[in-house]
């Protein structure tokens, strides 16, 4: 008990807020507040699965938001068929669009899934800065993929015209949104921690710490790694579905560095290879933006520094301010 | 079918890309190579450089005194910054160091624009520079392109020349092998780091004060053109001078080329529609394909510079 404690209080007190955070919104008449707190908790859990690469398997992915993007056109493209273009045909077969979330966000997952499998192929071979440098460059590549795709908007991106149908649950109804959004990210944080448990977990830290020895051990590295790539881009495909429901709207934007960079910091600033640290690393930067730009338009003055000051002062994140980090990252 | 004049133009626009690119790159694949910092924020002293030469350009009404003021005072601000931030990220992972830049092009940006103003500046040409040059008879061509390429190729050599025959040059060298023994030899590391910093900031400025009257002198200048930077230094090899001049001038070349002539090309197999659209979105993708294939072809770049 204790130690479950000790493990999951602070983690699990945040959860918990969330939970209890839309009828204390209603009580005070903050009803716009669920929009940003759905955000946290989307962001929350792609910041979650650039976790599994980045805190577990020591793989700094520069490129994550390629599947984030991704999840979020696979759901606006086929809403965008179903409700203006119509079906397409694709060898004879007229494949229709759809607007139906038990459809659309597996595929999506399925999508981001692939895109990572053919991405992480071929970007493991490389290491260290190569690797952040070959991710970041196939994440481009799909943004000016979209970017210069006229039928789906272009640079302008595409508006959805209502979010996607998840009988017997009514997406557009907000509240039904907000807790579909928090009962992934706990059921993904949950499959999280048994999968770092699991021999999986370990051999992933094993080779975070050191390659050569897992290799030497008899371990399929590249296989290991290529799996855990894989399930972080499906899952942030996922994020990126949702997001897409959140704003209604998706543009190349989702697909570009910054989103990539912002993933990143959420990581680091909550702690590298915390099973929570995404998720109060989503919380703290997005609650910091809104309030540094409710403050003044020049936000970003502000954001700037205190990032550096993060870094250079507060390392292992915000989980690592309760206590010092375990067994190191390498 | 492709006039020859055409390809003459494209060509050279390529190679004023390139060298631009290869001036940008230079200082960042220097300070990556030796001090091993990932640094986001080298586009930020490029937009400085660009800000500051536009600015003093206006105020003075001369181009010259722009691009003279730009050099120094860029290599200033990147002296501060390297001795209040960067200097203590050199001993931090690339993870550090990528969050810690990226807070000060956060910051860069938005002092830039409170001190400028969100509106792009405009940046005018001297008169003797604003004309065209016939390179072939009836093929005019811009004289500042021109200029630009001279420029960028003489800045190679004097690099080169800096690199390979100066004691500097040896230090350099011997910082990117081997650090520890550099320092250990007695030769002041940090001051060595923080010299070798503020001269790819003055390089990057003359690129953009160069970038100026070709381009826009706008807020996010330099992230536009950070990514293809590091696409120059990693195809060219971490660290390498060489490496980054032949990559800069391989990605100008293919990024100007491939968005003028690649829609044209899949004319001939596609119809007019189909074949703008891949063509653009080839054209926009052909430097990230490049990367990946020289990666996945040679896992360390092209001249890696360790051996």
């Amino acid at each position: 008990m204790a130690r479950l404690a000790r493990e999951h209080g602070a983690g699990l007190l945040l959860g918990l807020a969330f939970a209890l955070w839309p009828a204390l919104a209603a009580a005070l008449g903050l009803e716009w507040s669920l929009e940003l707190a759905a955000r946290i908790l989307i962001y929350a859990l792609a910041a979650g699965a650039l976790n599994l690469v980045l805190g577990y398997g020591g793989l700094v992915s520069f490129g994550h938001a390629a599947f984030f993007g991704a999840g979020a056109y696979v759901v606006a493209i086929l809403a965008y068929h179903d409700m203006v273009l119509g079906p397409v045909a694709i060898a004879g077969l007229e494949i229709p669009g759809t607007s139906d979330a038990w459809i659309a966000f597996p595929l999506a997952v399925l999508v981001a899934g692939l895109l990572a499998l053919v991405i992480g192929a071929l970007s493991l071979r490389t290491n260290g800065l190569y690797f952040i440098m070959i991710t970041l460059a196939f994440a481009q590549m799909i943004y000016y993929l979209f970017v210069s795709l006229p039928d789906y908007g272009g640079e302008d991106g595409l508006s959805l015209f209502a979010r996607s149908s998840l009988r017997p649950l009514e997406l557009d109804d907000n509240l039904a949104f907000y807790y579909l959004c928090l009962g992934l990210l706990a059921l993904l944080l949950a499959a999280k921690a048994l999968v770092v448990r699991a021999r999986f977990g370990w051999a992933l830290m094993g080779i975070r710490d050191n390659e050569r020895r897992m290799t030497a051990l008899g371990l399929p590295t590249f296989r290991y790694k290529l799996a855990a790539f894989v399930l972080s881009g499906a899952v942030t495909g996922l994020a990126g579905a949702l997001i897409a429901n959140l704003t209604e709207f998706v543009s190349p934007a989702f697909l570009s560095w910054p989103v990539s960079g912002e993933l990143l910091v959420m990581v680091i600033l909550g702690g590298i290879g915390r099973l929570y640290g995404p998720l109060y690393g989503a919380t703290a930067l997005l609650l910091l933006e809104f309030a540094l730009k409710e403050w003044s338009e020049h936000w970003q003055l502000a954001l700037g520094p205190i990032l550096i000051l993060v870094v250079l002062f507060a390392r292992g994140g915000l989980a690592g301010l309760r206590r010092p980090r375990g067994a190191g990252h390498g | 079918m492709v006039s020859p004049l055409l390809l003459l133009e494209q060509t050279l626009n390529g190679l004023q890309f390139g060298v631009m690119l290869f001036l940008i790159a230079a200082g960042l694949t220097l300070v990556l190579g030796i001090m091993n910092l990932v640094n986001l924020a080298h586009g930020s002293l490029y937009m400085v450089g660009a800000f500051v030469c536009a600015w003093a350009a206006r105020e003075s009404g001369s181009f010259l005194i722009g691009l003279i003021a730009a050099l120094p005072a860029t290599a200033a601000v990147a002296v501060v910054v390297e001795l209040l931030v960067v200097r203590r990220l050199y001993a931090r992972d690339h993870l550090d160091q990528v969050l810690a830049t990226f807070g000060l092009i956060l910051f860069f940006n938005e002092a830039t624009k409170m001190i400028w103003g969100a509106r792009p500046l405009r940046l005018d040409l001297p008169a003797f520079l604003n004309g065209t040059v016939e390179i072939l008879p009836g093929a005019p061509y811009p004289a500042f392109r021109l200029t630009v390429i001279g420029v960028g190729l003489a800045v190679a050599l004097g690099l080169y020349l800096l690199v390979a025959r100066t004691r500097l040059g040896m230090l350099i060298r011997a910082g990117a092998s081997n650090r520890e023994m550099v320092s250990a030899l007695g030769v002041d590391i940090d001051r060595l780091y923080t010299l070798v910093f503020a001269l790819g900031a003055a390089l990057t400025a003359l690129a953009g004060a160069l970038a100026g009257p070709i381009y826009a002198v706008e807020i996010g200048m330099g992230e536009t053109v950070l990514i293809p930077v590091f696409v120059v230094i990693v195809i060219g090899g971490i660290g390498s001078i060489r490496g980054a001049f032949v990559a800069a001038l391989l990605v100008g070349l293919t990024f100007v080329l491939g968005r003028a002539f690649l829609p044209g090309l899949f004319e001939l197999f596609l119809g007019p529609s189909a074949a703008s659209t891949l063509g653009s979105a080839l054209s926009a993708m052909a430097i990230y394909i490049l990367m990946a294939a020289v990666l996945i072809w040679r896992p360390r770049g092209l001249f890696p510079p360790h051996g």
